[in-house]
């Protein structure tokens, strides 16, 4: 099994008087194919972990490998050529454009990572079908249900096929009903081998993930099953 | 650092953005707000059209200016003694004022090419004829003008002879009994040829025609007339005085010898004399027109610069709205330098298409003031090319803050602030 994501004594830390440290000496492992939550309260420092996962933030110290590669090494423009083939967002607040269809902005996902021009269109409807908006591809976000749009943001997400599908609080503005979907929607793709990292603090959501993990005050404990 | 990171260069894909899809992207952020996009670059269309409207009405204009300049007029100086009408118009004569030698006082001028004075000579009422004999059954005697002139006025209204000669100095010292005669006059008389040495005359008085004129430029008066030297109407009609003076004077001198002329003729009292110079219409207009031009092109120019600040403060306050889509895009893929080259292509391309409207509105007006006027519409070529270059580049100009402030943008903070 593949290690996706190695986590080796990473700590962030945001200078100010006193320092933050919002993640302190994590060490975290994931395999290709994992599902896993990352459970805390507001302030604990999940969100700081996401981004450094994510590649938009870099760790202060110790080590994060993804697929193999030390992130911390590298400069902030091939850090930034890297999310886009290796990771795809999930956005609570789904930053979908608003002027945009729904299949533009799936392709948006395709735009700088050299996918060429030809096959961008087929992936983006690929995706759309995979969750299930194949008959909404030229409709605009405004005339989308919220779980629709989140839908979209997914499709957006795992079009470029990213090795990580970084989930940051995906059912933060949905109801009960349509997060079941989107749960269920997060199923199917794991079953195709999508490896799902989602940072959550609803029980209903960590509950369905196979890993979990708890954070606070910038300390991860995971949370044996 | 940068050896270290090298091995991996190779296994990640650097983020790229085709200059097509940086168009594509910039024009669906132009069109996804019409009517503000329309907006921002009416200040732009504004500019641009003022700008190539100002350059094309001077160049119209001018082009008029070019067409009613004549050579002809602009080289002729004319005095009078008289100092209200002229050349046999009702006023105040004053038979002093313009002596005999004037020819000769106005030839050593700078700037004169030719002077010859002219006068009415009194006749008291003697009919012209060809023939000595009294016809009762046709009309062969008529009443004409008879001019005296100096040698030099046949060069100073530049004249062409038909036939034979001009009378010379010789013709005036000795005060001959010559004459030129104008071709209508020549007609009537029934002259067309003087190798025969033809006679005329006036009452009682014979005179020798030598020469007939085919034209003259100036006065035509000299067309129906008989001339004849100073000399013999002072001899013969016992004329007092020269009653004016044509000058032909080198172009541009014109001015300059209206002044001098009087000073020369009577020094004394260079204010009985009236002086007709040409109104040197490209001197006014020109001057008029160089004041309407720079106006315009100040005024285009300064709608030009509002334009641009418009298109700034929307691209600012578009990148401000858009903190969100600039964090996705960040976390999709997008270098600094993508985010920065989508705002500048669209503040870029609002300029452009703000200068395409702007020089096509410039060209109406042009054409419509043409239309008006009963012109015609010039323009260089250039200008309606390069007006939309223009307004590329002032909006491109206008984008640089904005897209600079874009691209500083911290993605982390950029999609916890949009939506």
């Amino acid at each position: 099994m593949n290690a996706v994501v190695e986590l080796d004594g990473v700590s962030r830390t945001f200078p100010g008087s006193p320092p933050v440290e919002a993640v302190r000496d994590a060490d975290l492992v994931i395999d290709e194919g994992d599902y896993v939550a990352i459970v805390g309260p507001s302030g604990s420092g999940k969100s700081t972990l996401l981004h450094i996962l994510g590649c938009l933030d870099a760790p202060t110290s110790g080590t994060y490998r993804l697929q193999g590669l030390d992130v911390g090494d590298l400069s902030d423009g091939l850090r930034t050529s890297l999310r886009g083939t290796e990771i795809g967002f999930v956005f609570q607040a789904f930053h979908l454009l608003p002027y945009r269809t729904v299949l533009e902005n799936v392709m948006t996902g395709l735009v700088y990572n050299r996918t060429p021009r030809r096959f961008r269109r087929r992936r983006a409807a690929e995706a759309l079908e995979r969750v299930g908006l194949g008959h909404r591809m030229d409709f605009t976000p405004r005339q989308l249900s919220g779980g629709e749009r989140q839908r979209v943001a997914i499709a957006r997400a795992i079009a470029p096929q990213p090795s990580l599908l970084l989930c940051d609080e995906p059912t933060g503005n949905l109801d009960s009903k349509t997060t079941q979907s989107i749960l269920d929607l997060f199923d199917d793709l794991r079953t195709d081998g999508l490896t799902l990292v989602v940072i959550t603090h609803e029980a209903a959501v960590s509950q369905r993930a196979e890993r979990r993990v708890d954070i606070t005050d910038g300390v991860l404990a995971e949370v044996a099953s | 650092m940068s050896d270290r990171v090298r091995p991996m260069d190779r296994k990640i894909v650097r983020s790229r953005l085709s200059f097509r899809d940086l168009v594509a992207e910039a024009v669906a952020g132009m069109l996804a707000r019409p009517g503000r996009t329309v907006l921002t670059i009416l200040g732009t269309v504004l500019g641009v059209a003022a700008l190539v409207a100002t350059l094309g009405l001077a160049k119209t204009a001018g082009n008029q200016i070019v067409t009613r300049f004549d050579a002809l007029a602009a080289t002729s100086v004319s005095v009078s003694n008289r100092t209200e009408g002229f050349f046999r118009s009702p006023g105040v004569e004053d038979t002093s004022a313009i002596p005999w030698d004037a020819e000769d006082r106005l030839t050593r001028l700078n700037g004169v090419v030719a002077a010859g004075t002219l006068t009415l000579v009194n006749t008291e009422g003697e009919l012209v004829s060809s023939v000595p004999i009294n016809d009762p059954l046709g009309q062969s005697a008529y009443a004409m003008d008879v001019l005296a002139a100096s040698p030099g006025l046949f060069d100073a209204v530049i004249a062409e002879l038909a036939t034979g000669r001009f009378f010379d100095e010789g013709h005036d010292e000795r005060r001959e009994p010559v004459a030129v005669l104008g071709p209508g006059a020549a007609a009537r008389l029934n002259i067309n040829r003087v190798d025969q040495q033809p006679a005329i005359f006036i009452g009682d008085t014979t005179l020798v025609v030598v020469g007939i004129l085919e034209d003259v430029a100036r006065e035509p008066s000299l067309l129906e007339a008989i001339i004849v030297p100073n000399g013999t109407a002072r001899g013969l009609f016992d004329t007092g005085a020269p009653a004016e003076v044509h000058i032909l004077t080198e172009i541009g001198a014109a001015y300059l010898i209206g002044e001098q002329a009087p000073i020369a003729l009577n020094p004394n009292d260079p204010e009985k004399l009236r002086v007709q110079v040409p109104p040197e219409p490209q001197a006014v207009r020109s001057g008029v027109e160089s004041d309407v031009n720079t106006l315009f092109l100040v005024l285009g120019g300064v709608s030009l610069l509002v334009g641009a600040i418009g298109i700034a403060n929307v691209t600012l306050v578009s990148v401000l709205e858009r903190v969100g889509e600039i964090g996705l895009r960040r976390a999709v893929g997008a270098a600094r330098r993508h985010i920065a080259a989508q705002f500048l292509v669209e503040s870029a391309a609002m300029g452009f298409v703000g200068g395409i409207i702007g020089a096509s509105a410039g060209v109406l007006v042009i054409v419509a003031v043409s239309a008006n006027r009963e012109w015609t519409p010039v323009l260089d070529a250039q200008v309606p090319l390069l007006a939309p270059i223009a307004g590329a580049v002032v909006g491109l100009m206008a984008g640089l803050y904005p897209s600079w402030r874009a691209s500083a943008l911290e993605p982390v903070e950029a999609l916890r602030g949009g939506t």
